[in-house]
C-alpha cells in the first residue's frame, strides 16, 4: 500500500513539475506546481513527517504561489506565442549549453545514487510531533528562529519598496 | 474483507459527507426564513408545509438552467474553480469529529473517532485547507475575464489571506492551553465544569480568542459583514458573475459548507464539542448540533442586520485591528500558561 | 511492487532537481524561472526529509521549516522585482535586460 502510494505521488509530482517548464500559458504552470506540491506533501506524510507535509501545504500552495498568482494576474502576463518569441532558447549555444548542463547534472545524480547501497528505510518509526519539532526549534535553533524572523521582515520591507510605483513627483 | 473498524470509518466517512450536503439544503431554508422574520415577513410557506421543501425547488431550478460559459473563458479554469472551491470547504471538515469516541454499543472492539480522520495535527489540516479554498475565488475571478469578475475575486482572494492570519493566531492560543492540535483531544480537555455549574469551555478562558475566530471566520467565508467583494450592488455578483446553474450551485454550496465548517471548529475548540449536562455521552452529537446550530443562527442574523464594511475599511480592519489584538491576546495566554500553568 | 527505500527517495529529489535545473536553463520568462527555482528547493527539502526518515533524527524537518522560509522571502523579493522589471520593459523576457552588459 504504501509503495504504491509512493509511486504514484513520485508519478505525479514529476510529470507536474515537467509540465511546469513546458506550458506556455504561466497561470497554469502556476497551477501545475501547486499540485506538484501536493504530491510532495503526500510523501512528506509517507515519511512520517505530518506536520511537514502540512507546512508545505500552509506555505508553498497557500502562500508563496498565491503570491504567485497574484503576479501573474495583475500583471496579465499573456500566454507565450509559439512562433513569435523566443519561448526555449533555442540557439545552438544557449541550447547546446543548457541542455548539455542538465543532462550532465541528471546523469551525475544518477551515478552518485545508484552507487549507493541499497538502504532500506527501518520500519516501525513513530511520526515526528509537533511537539517534537516545536522543543528543538525554540531550544537548539533559537537563534535562527529569530534570525528568520528577521529575515522575513527584511524581505517584506524590499519587496513593497522594490515594487512601488513611483511616487509622482511635486513640479513646485 | 476489512476489518469492522475501518468498515465503520467509512460508514463515518459517508455520514459525514451526506450531512455536510443536507446541511447545505437547510441552511438555504434557514437563511430565508431567519432573514425573512428578521425584516418582519413571512418568507417561504408555500413549498410543503411552511416552506420546508423550499431548498428542494431551489435545486431543481438550478438544476434546470442553462450552463453559460462567456466566450473568451478559459474553459478548463472556469470549471475548475467551483470545483476547488466545493473541495476545499468539503475536505476542511474531515477533521471536525461531532461526536464522543464510540464503539457503537459494543459492536466494534475498539472505539474510533466520530470524524473522517482525527489526525494528530488537525488544527493545521483546516489551516491549510481553508488556505487551499481561496484558489477556487481566484480562479473564477481570473478565467471568467470579466472586469467584475476579476476584481471580485482580487478583492476576496486579498481579504481571506489577511483574515487567515488572525485565524490562525486564535487558534493558537487555544492550542497552547490544550496542549494538543487534535480537535478530539481539545474537545476533550473541555469536559467537567468549574464550581458545579460553569462548564469548563474555553469561551470563558478566551472570550476575545472566540471573538476574533468568529469575525476572523466570517470574513474567510465571505459573509456579511464582510461580504463586499460579492456585493450585489457593488459589483454585480463579484467573482461568481458569470456563473449560472450547477457551477453557481457549486459555490454556493461551497460558501455554505465553510459557514458550517467554522461554525463546528468554533463549536470544538471554543463551546466544548459535544459536552454538555443531561445527556449521556453517547447522545452528545445532540448538543454538538444543537451548538453548531446557533452559530449559523448568529451568521445569519450577522447578515441581515449589519451593514457591510467597504473594502479599504474591511482591510483596515483586518491589518489594523483585529491582527495587534490576535497578537496581544496571543502574548497574555502564553504568559498565563507559563506562570500560572492553565 | 517494491517497498520505497532511501536510493528511491534520492532519485526522485534528484529528477526533480535537475528538471528544475532544466527549467531554469532552457526557459526565457523570468515567471518561469522562478518556479523552477521553487521545485529544486522543493527537491532539496524532500531530500532532507527522506534522510531525517532513515536516521531517525528531526533536525531535518526543522532545517525544511527555515528552507520554506527562505523560499518565501526570495520569492517576495523576486516577484517584487519582476513587477519593476515588468513596469520598466513589458517584457518577461531576460534578454531583454541586457543594459548592464559591456
Amino acid at each position: 500500500m504504501d509503495a504504491m502510494l509512493f509511486w504514484v505521488l513520485a508519478t505525479i509530482a514529476v510529470t507536474a513539475s515537467l509540465l511546469v517548464i513546458a506550458q506556455r500559458n504561466p497561470m497554469y504552470s502556476v497551477l501545475l506546481l501547486i499540485v506538484s506540491f501536493a504530491a510532495l506533501s503526500g510523501l512528506y506524510v509517507l515519511l512520517q513527517a505530518p506536520f511537514v507535509a502540512v507546512i508545505q501545504i500552509i506555505i508553498y500552495a497557500g502562500a508563496i504561489m498565491v503570491l504567485f498568482l497574484f503576479v501573474v494576474m495583475l500583471l496579465n502576463i499573456p500566454t507565450e506565442e509559439p512562433t513569435l518569441e523566443r519561448r526555449w532558447a533555442t540557439g545552438a549555444g544557449p541550447r547546446r549549453f543548457g541542455a548539455v548542463l542538465s543532462a550532465v547534472l541528471a546523469a551525475e545524480l544518477y551515478w552518485a545514487i545508484s552507487s549507493i547501497q541499497k538502504t532500506d528505510l527501518p520500519a516501525g518509526v513513530p511520526e515526528t510531533t509537533v511537539k517534537d519539532i516545536g522543543v528543538r526549534l525554540f531550544s537548539e535553533y533559537s537563534f535562527a528562529f529569530e534570525l528568520t524572523s528577521v529575515l522575513i521582515l527584511v524581505a517584506m520591507v524590499g519587496s513593497i519598496i522594490i515594487a512601488r510605483k513611483e511616487p509622482p513627483r511635486d513640479h513646485a | 474483507m476489512p476489518s469492522p473498524e475501518t468498515l465503520a470509518q467509512l460508514g463515518v466517512i459517508g455520514f459525514t459527507f451526506f450531512m455536510l450536503l443536507n446541511s447545505a439544503a437547510v441552511l438555504v431554508y434557514m437563511e430565508r426564513k431567519v432573514a425573512a422574520f428578521v425584516q418582519q415577513r413571512y418568507g417561504p410557506y408555500l413549498v410543503g408545509p411552511k416552506g420546508l421543501l423550499q431548498p428542494l425547488a431551489d435545486i431543481i431550478k438550478l438544476m434546470f438552467k442553462e450552463e453559460l460559459r462567456p466566450k473568451a473563458a478559459d474553459p478548463l479554469l472556469f470549471y475548475a474553480a467551483p470545483i476547488l472551491s466545493a473541495i476545499a470547504a468539503f475536505a476542511a471538515f474531515s477533521v471536525v469529529p461531532f461526536g464522543a469516541d464510540t464503539d457503537f454499543f459494543g459492536l466494534l472492539d475498539r472505539k474510533i473517532p466520530l470524524a473522517p480522520a482525527d489526525v494528530n495535527v488537525g488544527l493545521l489540516v483546516i489551516f491549510a485547507v481553508t488556505s487551499m479554498g481561496v484558489y477556487g475565488i481566484v480562479l473564477a475571478g481570473w478565467s471568467s475575464n470579466s472586469k467584475y469578475s476579476l476584481l471580485g475575486g482580487l478583492r476576496s482572494s486579498a481579504q481571506m489571506i489577511s483574515y487567515e492570519i488572525s485565524y490562525g493566531l486564535s487558534f493558537a492560543t487555544v492550542i497552547m492551553l490544550a496542549g494538543s492540535l487534535s480537535l478530539g483531544d481539545i474537545v476533550d480537555q473541555q469536559a467537567g465544569t468549574w464550581f458545579g455549574f460553569l462548564p469548563k469551555w474555553y469561551l470563558f478562558l478566551q472570550p476575545v480568542g472566540f471573538l476574533i475566530f468568529l469575525i476572523a471566520g466570517v470574513a474567510e467565508t465571505n459573509r456579511a459583514p464582510f461580504d463586499f467583494p460579492e456585493a450585489e450592488q457593488e459589483l454585480v455578483a463579484g467573482y461568481h458573475t458569470e456563473y449560472s446553474s450547477m457551477s453557481f450551485a457549486l459555490f454556493f454550496l461551497a460558501e455554505y459548507v465553510n459557514m458550517v465548517t467554522v461554525s463546528a471548529v468554533a463549536t470544538d475548540l471554543f463551546l466544548g464539542g459535544w459536552h454538555g449536562p443531561w445527556l449521556p455521552e453517547y447522545l452528545g452529537w445532540i448538543w454538538f448540533l444543537a451548538k453548531v446550530g446557533f452559530l449559523l443562527f448568529f451568521y445569519i442574523w450577522m447578515r441581515w442586520t449589519l451593514p457591510r464594511y467597504r473594502y479599504d475599511q474591511l482591510m483596515e480592519f483586518g491589518w489594523k485591528w483585529l491582527l495587534p489584538i490576535a497578537v496581544i491576546n496571543l502574548l497574555v495566554t502564553a504568559f498565563a500558561v507559563a506562570w500560572w500553568g492553565f | 511492487m517494491p517497498d520505497p527505500t532511501l536510493n528511491s527517495y534520492l532519485m526522485l529529489s534528484a529528477v526533480l532537481f535537475a528538471i528544475g535545473t532544466a527549467g531554469i536553463f532552457l526557459r526565457r520568462n523570468l515567471i518561469t524561472i522562478l518556479l523552477s527555482i521553487e521545485i529544486m528547493l522543493n527537491a532539496v527539502n524532500l531530500t532532507f526529509v527522506a534522510v531525517d526518515r532513515y536516521l531517525g533524527a528531526t533536525d531535518g524537518q526543522i532545517i525544511v521549516f527555515f528552507v520554506m522560509t527562505v523560499a518565501a522571502a526570495e520569492a517576495a523579493v523576486g516577484l517584487a522585482l519582476v513587477i519593476a522589471l515588468f513596469r520598466h520593459k513589458a517584457t518577461l523576457s531576460p534578454d531583454a535586460f541586457t543594459t548592464l552588459k559591456w
